[in-house]
């Protein structure tokens, strides 16, 4: 019997778990860079801690946005045919691989950003005002970004110099998330209401979740 | 051969990489219960008329079926649990072990858990189903090749250069699990450049020169 959507969904999602486990390909590479970009910010700028306070969330989400899609975009686009053959035959619904992998993406992504949120803390001495909904915003950034990164990894698989375009993709659709994660932190600084950009922040998550299940079939048969 | 018995069936097709032709009017049925042999010079098309048969490529021209689905309608995917495709390079995941790749196809196809362990054990595989994929030799990973078919049992082998690689143990066992699948109704197609082999087991053998079945 052909198993359910959420079961090939799981499987895949432990399958790229279990492969991130044994290659350390985030923990080992890109968190790594990661905390160097952090490190080098303070070095280049100066040590002079109010300035450091100002700029270090914004640090934080620019290193988070332009690492965090490698993390997203790496796996896909580093399966050779025959992977992605073998997986096209278990006649597995595209739409759930894409769910498996972006689920997988994300558990990755939170790991990577509190990591490089402490780093950040300890760093640049920002203000933990507002810390409860520091998760909340930690976990939207995350699902978006997975996403962004996952449906990017699909248009490089497709092969034909479509690894061009991805700048041209992720780049527009992470600027909104940005300017959300950063205006967010930036209300809880200052006390204001974060509502606003908590909703941008579900609506590009949901945007990206229905354009990814909607375009992983086409992806798939395209490559 | 009808196309309503046959479970492949290529009438006119060709397939074009953008201008470049790469098959040409291809008439081909198997039907069930028979074995191909396909053979042919390197760049001849054997491949991609292989891939064409598993759904993994389409026609640009002509018509196609595999158990009865349009290979250039949406429907060809409903029928790849059924097609048991081996090509030129195992496709394993390489920091995976033998039984945790064997054990996501058949998770995601719904395979019974323990085929894994039985399956790989049949094909000589016992001792290394924990062993990471990157550290069996080519031989070790197309034999778990193999024992993925053994595991799904479809109905339909397409098999590229299925000899390659293998000792003479492991090249008897692809040949019986040939004559299984003949047996119980499937069919197989079988590309290689071991003619002699390919052809006692095929009951029918074509060349394929220029994109050209002949």
């Amino acid at each position: 019997m052909k198993p359910g959507f959420m079961t090939q969904a799981f499987a895949v999602a432990r399958r790229d778990l279990r492969r991130e486990r044994r290659s350390g390909e985030v923990v080992w590479v890109t968190l790594p860079f990661g905390a160097v970009a952090l490190l080098l910010i303070p070095i280049a700028i100066g040590t002079d801690t109010p300035t450091l306070r100002r700029v270090g969330i914004g640090m934080f989400w620019v290193v988070v946005m332009l690492f965090g899609v490698l993390i997203a975009v790496r796996r896909t686009t580093a399966d050779s045919l025959a992977q992605s053959d073998m997986v096209a035959l278990t006649g597995i619904d595209p739409a759930g691989a894409f769910v498996g992998t972006a689920t997988a993406n994300v558990l990755l992504l939170l790991l990577f950003e509190v990591v490089l949120g402490v780093l950040t803390v300890v760093l640049y001495d920002v203000d933990l005002g507002g810390w409860q909904w520091f998760p909340v915003i930690l976990i939207l950034v995350a699902v978006g970004l997975s996403l962004l990164g996952t449906i990017a990894a699909g248009i490089v698989a497709t092969g034909r110099g479509a690894a061009a375009l991805v700048p041209l993709i992720v780049a527009p659709m992470s600027v909104p998330l940005l300017i959300a994660a950063t205006q967010a932190f930036e209300g809880l600084r200052l006390g204001e209401s974060i509502l606003t950009w908590v909703l941008m922040l579900i609506v590009i998550a949901l945007v990206l979740s229905i354009a990814g299940v909607l375009t992983a079939r086409p992806l798939q048969e395209t490559g | 051969m009808s196309e309503a018995t046959a479970i492949v069936s290529l009438s006119g097709v060709a397939v074009r990489a953008g201008s470049v032709p790469i098959l040409r009017d291809i008439d081909l049925a198997v039907d069930a219960g028979e074995s191909v042999g396909l053979f042919g010079a390197n760049g001849a098309g054997k491949t991609t008329l292989l891939r064409l048969m598993a759904t993994l490529n389409r026609p640009s021209e002509g018509r196609g079926t595999v158990f009865g689905a349009d290979l250039a309608a949406p429907d060809r995917f409903e029928v790849r649990r059924r097609i048991g495709y081996i090509g030129h390079t195992p496709g394993w995941y390489p920091e995976l072990t033998l039984a945790e790749n064997l054990g996501f196809l058949a998770e995601v196809m719904g395979c019974e858990p323990s085929r894994v362990h039985s399956s790989l054990a049949e094909v000589g595989l016992a001792g290394a189903v924990d062993r990471r994929a990157d550290r069996c030799s080519h031989g070790m990973q197309r034999r778990a090749e193999f024992a993925k078919i053994l595991m799904t049992e479809p109905d339909l082998l397409l098999l590229d250069e299925p000899h390659s690689a293998l000792d003479s143990d492991a090249i008897d066992l692809v040949d019986d699990l040939v004559r299984r699948t003949i047996a119980r109704g499937g069919a197989a197609v079988l590309v290689s450049h071991d003619r002699a082999r390919v052809a006692a087991l095929a009951d029918r053998t074509f060349v394929i020169e220029g994109g050209t079945l002949t």
